[in-house]
């Protein structure tokens, strides 16, 4: 490899924050300069090469957060440390959208504007910031969800060298926006409101949710924590995997995979060098259950990780958590660092396991929660999906077998372990085993995270949540998130179950359920969900990339003079991208869409 | 249904017909090992299949969703569709969504064919939405477009990237199928000037920060011209031939000879119009070359035709204008 680099240079405070993450800067990399003149650097092998190519998206990330964008000389510099190609850089670094290559200003607002959001006044909010003008030191842009809907309206903000930070409960009439990115008054809803159910007695996942302080391990411990990875090293890494079978624990992602057939395959795969993956990038619209978990019980996501790293004979973990969350960060983070000091996290755990965590963020893009992007997201590549077989389990990140669940399905390991698989199997039905938590948003009186055996009914939930507000009817439910499907009040007695909504021919998805009353556009909501899958699918192949921009423009025809042949033309698009693209965002992208269309939604 | 790991073939149904391939086979060339056409266009023999293009996907029994026949490795007992309803409809979706926003009108014979086929219909999403201006499609930022209205068909055309006097980049016929990508990077030259950038339907390839090729990495080799199916790429010659509508690939003639700069042995085409070479590409199958050349064999060819003044003709006229840095 013969790279070539521009002559740009990065400034102090760009050299700085590369150097952060990637250390003192050159001493390797000038051993490796040809001549000073041209910049034309050598690369002593490909292996070094690749082994620290896996740090070219932290040092944007870091470049993005410390300086408010990424500049030529910046890149160049990061390039020249890591020995990536300029272009390929490029290609990573214009892949993100929380990630600018073009000068900005030190403060950027990200104001959600999907479904719920702009059903709370989002649109109202957007049309005051535009009317304001310019503020200076302030840009403000629409954001796809932000993981916020049960405190919406919700914003984003990025401020350069400082910490990162989300707005919520909105006030939709609040203006101007201060030069330091705050909008000045949010309704003031306290946070708490997000978990209804806090302290109640029956509760598994949330149980420690605001009864246990998320920033103290000692008061994770008081609360009963990290024993259960005691009784893991107890019974051993077979047993804790024989557990996991016996719970019959699926997928909380979305997929609903049986956790145990990954961990089976990776734990009794020959190559040494494996990988566990917690996939903290929950970016399905409407879906904000994760984010509760690490906010309010990181400690508990550790504990899971760690025991599921042990079991399936994994040294090293990688947590990576969309950048959008940035109290979930801080709070992981800490939770991370304290662990550690204990001797609970690392390479040489008092128990005398050997397990760490790597924390990665996510920088903008809903794709990379998709397993296999994730994977190359982590290495440094673009976050494309891989093309399956083979799957994680056999060649997953950097090449090696890994497991790679989703935040909730992990955090029930612990309870899995604790209770044996036998008791969890016993919760909720047959082939939907354990709790479950729901993302309840939209029109009801309560929203929020809840959690519920398996086996409770969709109308169960929309009670929970307190029913709709005062005057307003259920239209219908978008079950499952964006690349759900929409459902009438006639499922309302459905249990919401993986066998009962998969007889109904929907998905439960990611716990997505979002009501809408009679005051509903619909074509409002339709047009936002194809906008979202048209600006997140990736552009790899040719099914997804161009068949989301089709559907988006069938779909104005249809609102605006709907023409003979049009809905047609939406089912033959979906059942194209449902069959050719590479991935579950295409799979997915029309199903919610036609779905709506079928039910009717629109007329 | 398992063989030993000492099998020395895996046998397969296609389309009904029974056939045995060698361990490690894809389904693309078992089918090619029994005469079935399939299409490709982001598969070459040469380079690492990136299974991005899905023209080329076939049904699999128990398999939920079609299969890439290029990448997918074929498995002892698996019952191939190659031509079912489902095969059938998938490409022509793929052929319309590429027709109806990219220009294939210099594509690869193929293309056309194969659109009569599976009888495509690009036109049926709507007129061509209006070009783009020059790089502002390269400076798209990932995240939320524009309104959209329906009433065109959002393609990719642009304005013809001419930037030096050897190839242009018209990505306006760019179907993204990333095999200049590889061909300029993993695959054959280890240059990596080039790779995809932004993010789904602003998706492009692009140097670093969108740099004109002689300012980055770029070393002129042309192999990313030799393996791109559209005409995306494209010798200046043949461009500005095109552009005074004097290409005519019926009147040339293709000669094979070795090239004369070094000792290595290269294999090269050249092909020539009015008695002009008007453009070189190396044969894909010949062992030193894969089809790759340098600099030198794929574009130092004007020494054999430098005329002075001497029996000038129309053509020359025109390749004159391919050796002015800026178009005119």
């Amino acid at each position: 490899m013969d790279l070539r680099f521009t002559d740009a240079q990065p400034t102090a405070a760009e050299r700085e924050a590369v150097e952060s993450v990637l250390g003192p800067a050159g001493v390797e990399s000038h051993q490796r300069v040809r001549t000073a003149s041209n910049l034309r650097i050598f690369a002593t092998g490909m292996q070094s090469v690749a082994d620290r190519r896996h740090l070219l998206l932290p040092a944007l990330e870091t470049v993005q957060s410390e300086i408010g964008w990424v500049s030529e000389g910046a890149l160049m510099h990061i390039c020249r440390e890591l020995s990536v190609p300029p272009a390929e850089a490029w290609g990573v670094a214009t892949f993100y959208s929380l990630i600018s290559v073009d000068p900005s200003p030190p403060v950027v607002v990200h104001v959600c504007d999907d479904i719920v959001c702009r059903r709370a006044g989002a649109l109202e909010l957007m049309e005051g910031l535009e009317a304001n003008g310019r503020i200076p030191n302030t840009r403000w842009l629409p954001s796809p969800c932000l993981g916020q809907c049960d405190r919406a309206p919700a914003a984003y903000v990025q401020r350069a060298g400082e910490e990162d930070h989300v707005l919520v409960s909105i006030d939709p009439q609040a203006r101007p926006m201060e030069p330091d990115g705050s909008i000045v008054s949010t309704n003031g809803q306290p946070e708490s409101l997000a978990v209804p159910q806090a302290g109640e007695p029956h509760l598994r996942l949330l149980r420690r949710v605001g009864t246990v302080d998320p920033g103290s391990l000692d008061s994770y411990l008081e609360a009963g924590g990290y024993r259960a990875l005691e009784e893991a090293v107890e019974m051993g890494p077979a047993a804790v995997v024989a557990e996991v079978k016996a719970s019959g624990l699926r997928g909380r992602g979305g997929a609903a995979f049986p956790a145990w057939i990954k961990w089976e395959a990776v734990a009794n795969s020959p190559d040494a060098v494996r990988y566990l993956i917690c996939n903290a990038d929950e970016s399905e619209p409407g879906t904000f259950k994760d984010r509760v978990l690490m906010e309010d019980d990181p400690f508990s996501v550790i504990e899971a990780m760690t025991i599921s790293g042990y079991a399936v004979g994994a040294r090293q973990g990688y947590l990576y958590i969309r950048g959008e969350y940035p109290l979930a960060t801080r709070r992981l983070r800490s939770a991370i660092h304290q662990a550690r000091r204990a001797g609970l996290l690392g390479e040489s755990m008092r128990n005398g396991v050997s397990f760490d965590i790597d924390l990665r963020r996510g920088q903008g893009a809903y794709i990379c929660g998709e397993e296999t992007a994730l994977m190359n997201s982590i290495e440094g590549l673009r976050g494309e999906p891989r093309n399956k077989p083979p799957f994680p389990t056999v060649s997953g990140l950097f090449g090696k077998p890994t497991v790679i669940n989703n935040v909730e399905t992990l955090c029930n390991v612990l309870d899995i372990v604790s209770d044996g698989g036998s008791n969890f199997a016993s919760l909720g039905t047959p082939q939907s085993t354990g709790p479950k938590l729901f993302c309840l948003s939209g029109s009801v009186r309560r929203p929020g995270t809840y959690e519920v055996e398996f086996g409770a009914t969709l109308g169960d939930l929309i009670a929970l949540a307190g029913g709709l507000p005062e005057g307003r009817r259920l239209r219908a439910v978008l079950l499952g998130g964006a690349a759900g499907s929409f459902v009438l009040p006639d499922l309302l007695e459905m249990p919401l179950t993986f066998e009962a909504a998969s007889e109904a021919g929907v998905s439960l998805g990611s716990g997505v359920i979002m009501a809408f009353d009679q005051h509903t556009d619909f074509g409002d909501i339709l047009a936002r969900i194809a906008a979202f899958f048209r600006d997140e699918t990736c552009g790899q192949c040719v099914p997804c990339r161009v068949g989301t921009v089709r559907v988006e423009e069938a779909l104005a025809r249809i609102r605006r003079d709907p023409q003979p042949g049009d809905l047609e033309l939406i089912e033959e698009i979906d059942l194209a991208m449902r069959d050719a693209s590479i991935c579950g965002l295409g799979h997915t992208a029309a199903i919610a869409l036609r779905s709506a269309l079928e039910l009717g939604l629109m007329e | 249904m398992t063989r030993p790991e000492t099998q020395q073939s895996v046998r397969l149904t296609i389309d009904g017909a029974p056939v045995e391939v060698r361990p490690g086979a894809t389904l693309l060339e078992a089918c090619r090992q029994m005469g079935t056409e399939v299409p490709t266009l982001c598969y070459l023999e040469t380079l690492t299949p990136v299974n991005v293009c899905r023209i080329c996907v076939v049904e699999v029994e128990r398999n939920r969703t079609l299969v890439p026949a290029c990448s997918r490795i074929a498995e002892e007992g698996m019952v191939v569709k190659t031509d079912s309803d489902r095969v059938r409809h998938s490409r022509k979706m793929i052929l319309e969504f590429l027709g109806s926003s990219v220009d294939l009108s210099a594509a690869e014979d193929e293309v056309g064919e194969w659109m009569r086929q599976y009888e495509a219909e690009p036109d049926r999403y709507g007129p061509q939405s209006e070009p783009s201006a020059a790089g502002e499609r390269d400076r798209r930022h990932p995240g939320h477009h524009g309104e959209v209205n329906g009433r065109t068909a959002e393609g990719v055309h642009q304005p013809t990237k001419v930037d030096n006097t050897l190839y242009v980049r018209d990505y306006s016929r760019c179907i993204l199928c990333y095999k200049c990508v590889e061909a300029c990077g993993i695959d054959a030259q280890g240059t990596y000037a080039i790779a995809v950038a932004g993010r789904g339907f602003d998706a492009r390839i692009s140097t670093e920060m969108d740099l004109p090729l002689g300012d980055g990495a770029c070393v002129f080799c042309g192999n990313c011209i030799g393996v791109c199916p559209t005409g995306a790429l494209m010798f200046r010659s043949e461009w500005e031939l095109r552009r005074a509508e004097m290409w005519n690939p019926d009147a040339q003639s293709v000669t094979r000879t070795v090239c004369s700069y070094c000792g290595v042995g290269c294999n090269l085409e050249l092909h020539t119009q009015d008695n002009r070479i008007v453009k070189v590409t190396s044969p894909q199958d010949h062992d030193v070359t894969n089809g790759h050349l340098c600099i030198k064999g794929r574009f130092g060819y004007d020494y054999v035709q430098n005329l002075g003044d001497v029996d000038r003709s129309s053509i020359d006229e025109v390749l004159a204008k391919a050796r002015r840095p800026s178009p005119e």
